[in-house]
């Protein structure tokens, strides 16, 4: 039985077509994905994430718990802000990908992948089982009771305040939600209950996302999609928030990212803080980040009109000696018109401006490893 | 509501077929191709080449998935719309019209016979 969000029936009267994604019945796409792919580049859109998972760890011993699970250094999050970073095994694998926010002092809120839920909390529980100060670590996976969007687009911006009015109540204080920074989230009351939002996303564009209790997050889709409409709002679903993510190289769990494969292979080294001091997974990442990794993951363009390249589809060297890797993701890109994608190969072919080649049914058809993000704004 | 026009014969796979004396015409439906939704991609059977009916003879590919389009008749490709491959969203706006995908030249014309009526697909596709 698949889950549902609480704005399931929403989709349903909006026409949204409903897709299994992760164990759930999501949005794939309301009207086209191409249309909601340009509607969020050039004005706005509103994507349902309440699938996403939730996690809370509070108490004295939660900054030290999450700087030995996660990769990033928490330490530098103050009260109010939020930081990307990944949670990895033993071996340097990826267990999840996520988003920690310190809300305040001594709570901090994990927002996981929907897919990743029920490994993530028992490896959370597993860990701080072990962990020496675990009596002053409080764990909570608030999932079920959690309802989630994502507000993205540059005209946002023009109408975020109209549907949280200020001033926060928590997190980073400031007079309106148009006032956060990037990362940076605080509390705003919601007809008297308590709504997060965050400046963050994951289409290459401003954005917010807001975390409410799951009873509210109907009313906040609803208020924001009725303030939203005279600036050209639409929903949008999970085929648009795809292709926008790939344009700009952001990882998808299941795709870049796997418990057989490190942040340092996929190119997001960047979160991971060797300079904190020990956690989980640091040895072979230290290593990989001072020796080098036999495989990466890179990004390419086709360069010439083809099929879209797609997941699995072997890559080989231009050269044509035999597969130097595979496709992990690929789209039509709506931006630009043209097929693009993310695989892992060879750490001599990752260098951009290496002619490789895609195979497509049988058939190879040329491409370039192009640098990340291959779609940049312009300005 | 999908346009299922009456003059033309269906496939249970969604591809349509005019059939003009030992010649067929062959695209993909209404239905087809907004289920599909945005088309990018459309790969053709080169011209002259054999096909049996229920062959994967060409591919229609949207954002999210590659699809297999099978010949719904037996022949020779006489002819491939050069059209929709330059442009394929014409699979989207013309699926009856500028959308056709090849011409075939029948081997079996009693298969014509085998195929849907318009009211039969519309019972199949609920329209």
């Amino acid at each position: 039985m698949l889950k549902r969000t609480p704005l399931f029936e929403l989709h349903q009267k909006l026409g949204g077509r409903l897709v299994e994604f992760g164990g759930w019945e999501m949005p794939v796409q309301y009207t086209s994905i191409m249309d909601e792919h340009q509607v969020v580049r050039k004005a706005a859109g509103i994507f349902d994430i309440s699938h996403m998972g939730e996690v809370l760890v509070s108490g004295e011993g939660a900054e030290g718990f999450l700087n030995h699970v996660l990769t990033n250094d928490i330490r530098k999050l103050a009260a109010g802000q939020g930081q990307y970073t990944l949670m990895c095994n033993e071996r340097g694998g990826v267990i999840d990908d996520l988003y920690a926010y310190r809300l305040a002092p001594a709570e901090y809120l994990l927002i996981i992948n929907a897919s990743r839920i029920d490994d993530d909390v028992a490896w959370l529980q597993k860990q701080l089982a072990a962990f020496p100060k675990r009596d002053s670590v409080k764990l909570q996976n608030t999932s079920d009771e959690t309802g989630a969007v994502a507000l993205q687009g540059p005209r946002v911006v023009e109408f975020i305040d109209q549907c949280f009015p200020g001033p926060a109540v928590g997190g980073t204080d400031v007079a309106r939600v148009s006032e956060l920074k990037k990362n940076e989230i605080a509390r705003f009351d919601f007809g008297g209950k308590p709504v997060w939002v965050s400046r963050t996303g994951y289409t290459g564009e401003d954005g917010f996302e807001v975390v409410s209790p799951a009873d509210v997050i109907g009313a906040v889709w609803s208020k924001v999609l009725t303030i939203g409409h005279q600036y050209c709002l639409q929903p949008a679903g999970l085929g648009a928030r795809d292709t926008l993510r790939t344009e700009v190289c952001y990882p998808l769990y299941g795709h870049e990212l796997d418990e057989q494969t490190t942040p340092i292979e996929a190119g997001v080294g960047f979160f991971v803080a060797l300079d904190k001091g020990e956690f989980i997974g640091r040895n072979v990442l230290a290593e990989q980040k001072a020796n080098g990794t036999g495989k990466k993951c890179v990004a390419f363009k086709m360069t010439d009109k083809s099929a879209p390249p797609r997941p699995h589809y072997p890559i080989w060297s231009a050269s044509g000696t035999g597969p130097i890797g595979e496709v992990v993701s690929g789209t039509q890109s709506p931006s630009l018109g043209i097929g693009i994608g993310m695989g892992y190969v060879k750490s001599e072919f990752a260098k951009a401006q290496t002619p490789i080649e895609i195979e497509i049914r049988g058939r190879r058809a040329p491409a370039v490893v192009v640098p990340k993000p291959i779609y940049r704004k312009a300005g | 509501m999908s346009n299922i026009p009456s003059d033309l014969k269906y496939a249970k796979s969604h591809e349509w077929v005019r059939v003009d004396r030992d010649t067929a015409t062959i695209g993909i439906t209404d239905h087809a191709q907004h289920e599909l939704t945005d088309v990018v991609f459309v790969e053709l059977p080169e011209v002259n080449r054999q096909v049996k009916a229920g062959d994967a003879c060409a591919v229609v590919e949207s954002v999210k998935t590659a699809s297999d389009i099978y010949s719904p008749v037996s022949g020779q490709i006489v002819e491939v719309n050069k059209a929709v491959v330059d442009n394929p969203a014409l699979v989207n706006t013309e699926p009856y019209g500028g959308g056709w995908f090849y011409k075939i030249k029948l081997s079996q014309a009693g298969e014509v016979n085998s195929l849907l009526s318009p009211e039969q697909y519309k019972g199949q596709v609920g329209g």
